[in-house]
């Protein structure tokens, strides 16, 4: 697709420009996201985005909070992948207090995590399509996604602000309808994914509409500090799960798939292709699934079955001091980073000894990398802009943190 | 691809920087530097050029506010991470409160852009150099800086509620 401002003749009083505003609430924008385009008659000569619009101070409220209490806050960062977030914060905090989970509990968390991404996935590609015009695949997927939902809700009891997962562990086994769940859509989803993958990966006007749209080099994508499936779309295979392998994702055999141009076609395939290795880690881990405790040994921060509490005066101690926020934590600052939906999710606690975090941050992915996307759509015409930002799979609950 | 240790890192960076280096240590893992805030500017163009270390990746960036560290209240705190050697590394700047100012990376990491203008939003930390260096997240209007200690957690010129039920 070839830069549009190259063949126009560039107004130099700039008289002819057009201001848009592109947002905050727009049916094409899939959040609150605003941009300011200027506009030379149908092409973008530059846009301005502007956040902050569900800003919720997560990071204030966090260092007033006991951590179990900032697992629901991490639900309502990237919310189309709710459990991966979850699990970050978990695995932050047993890195922070020195916990060895069970491998049993990394392997229910990794069939969770990757039932994550791929719902994550689902709407991030079926969307690029609607903005193609294409509604039939969306329709399609997203009952798959109501099917990983399901599986979730048996986990947990909650759809999409999951709050899964519990420090040390989880907060149940999974229950045979739970089991059963997975079964059927470790059979049945493959076929909905082909069929998908039919619609739309070798599409003529999908294709044309999204081979060339909004593309980024590795270099440019690096600059702007793009991880997840927005750099390796641009070549570059920096995953975090086998860079840094966590939760016993050193187990699995999986690949990393890689894009050449970086562009909106490429984005899509990465994560099409990307779902099928997901699907790939869930078979390993649902097939291999090793005997065990569903939480690690550490009645201090695991809150102790509620039988016990009514029954057992250590239970009852420790689940005073759990939910008062008493146990003691050591002093120290840690960094932990899991491979989100989107991108590297990182977490930044400093702790100093106290009920709450001291200092916590996120690293959002894609509060960074949506500095590029002005770059991304210069000379591009509106309607292929709006491709390129579903592409890009802005989320504005993480955006604005 | 050639694997570089903590140790070779802090050892590159005491050649070339051992004056300007408060301290080092290695939680979790981690090499953390405290350095001078007035040469986070060299020390990240030497790790990003140096033919082995090759960070050329910003993770992070992001503030903190340490009230009773006299002198050093404000902090800025960059992860950087070298994809080649798989290697992390933190580094700390402290500034006085009363001139909370150090140079900008946005000339080396276009990254750094939104996460400074996100500590300037929520520290006032002020990044010299930035190329728009505003509120981003917070209403423009906002007049104090929010994320620090000295800020409760709720907007204590609330009327509607009663906080001697709370223990607030």
């Amino acid at each position: 697709m070839e830069n549009l401002l190259d063949s126009i003749e560039i107004n130099p009083d700039k008289s002819e420009y057009t201001t848009l505003n592109l947002g905050p609430t727009h049916p094409a924008t899939h959040g609150i996201f605003q941009n300011v385009l200027t506009m030379d008659g149908e092409i973008i000569v530059d846009a301005v985005q502007t956040c902050g619009y569900i800003h919720r101070a997560f990071e204030k409220i966090a260092e007033h909070r006991p951590f179990y209490q900032i697992t629901p806050l991490t639900d309502r960062l990237n919310y189309c992948s709710s459990p991966i977030n979850n699990m970050g914060w978990h695995m932050t905090v047993e890195k922070l207090l020195g916990i060895k989970t069970p491998k049993r509990v990394d392997y229910l968390r990794v069939i969770i995590m990757e039932l994550a991404r791929i719902s994550d996935h689902l709407v991030c590609n079926s969307v690029i399509a609607v903005d193609c015009g294409a509604l039939t695949g969306f329709t399609y997927v997203f009952q798959w996604r109501e099917k990983i939902y399901d599986i979730f809700e048996e986990i947990c009891g909650a759809r999409l602000t999951t709050n899964i997962g519990r420090i040390g562990g989880l907060e149940r086994d999974f229950s045979k309808a739970c089991i059963q769940k997975i079964k059927e859509f470790i059979a049945e989803f493959p076929k909905k994914l082909e069929e998908f993958t039919n619609l739309l990966e070798r599409n003529r006007i999908f294709m044309e509409r999204t081979i060339g749209n909004g593309p980024i080099s590795t270099e440019r994508a690096l600059y702007y500090g793009f991880t997840g499936p927005n750099l390796r779309a641009t070549g570059l295979d920096y995953d975090v799960r086998a860079m840094n392998p966590y939760c016993s994702y050193e187990d699995f055999d999986f690949k990393i798939p890689v894009g050449i141009h970086g562009d909106t076609f490429d984005r899509f395939m990465v994560r099409q292709q990307e779902m099928w290795e997901s699907l790939k880690i869930i078979k390993q881990a649902f097939n291999n699934l090793p005997e065990g405790n569903f939480f690690a040994d550490v009645p201090e921060f695991y809150l102790p079955p509620k039988e016990d509490v009514y029954n057992k005066m250590e239970a009852l101690i420790w689940h005073f001091k759990i939910v008062m926020g008493e146990s003691e934590t050591p002093v120290g600052e840690v960094y932990h980073s899991v491979e989100g939906g989107n991108g590297e999710l990182g977490f930044y606690l400093v702790s100093d000894g106290g009920r709450a975090a001291y200092r916590l941050h996120f690293r959002r992915p894609c509060f960074i990398y949506y500095q590029a996307f002005p770059e991304m759509i210069k000379g591009s015409t509106l309607s292929d802009a709006i491709v390129a930002m579903s592409s890009m799979n802005v989320i504005a609950g993480e955006l604005d943190a | 691809m050639s694997e570089i240790t903590n140790a070779y890192l802090l050892k590159a960076l005491q050649d070339q920087f051992a004056a300007f280096i408060h301290s080092a240590e290695e939680p979790y893992g981690m090499l953390t530097i405290e350095l001078d805030k007035n040469q986070i500017i060299p020390v990240v163009t030497f790790l990003k050029d140096h033919p082995q270390i090759q960070m050329q990746f910003l993770t992070d960036v992001c503030g903190i506010h340490y009230p009773d560290h006299k002198g050093k209240e404000l902090g800025v705190i960059y992860h950087l991470h070298s994809f080649v050697n798989n290697i992390r590394l933190r580094i700390k700047c402290f500034m006085d409160i009363n001139n909370p100012t150090l140079p900008t990376v946005t000339s080396i990491y276009g990254s750094a852009n939104w996460q400074e203008r996100e500590t300037f939003d929520f520290y006032g930390i002020i990044f010299e150099g930035h190329p728009n260096l505003k509120r981003i997240l917070n209403v423009d209007e906002m007049d104090y800086f929010p994320m620090r200690k000295e800020f409760p957690l709720e907007d204590q010129t609330r009327t509607d509620k009663d906080d001697t039920y709370f223990g607030r």
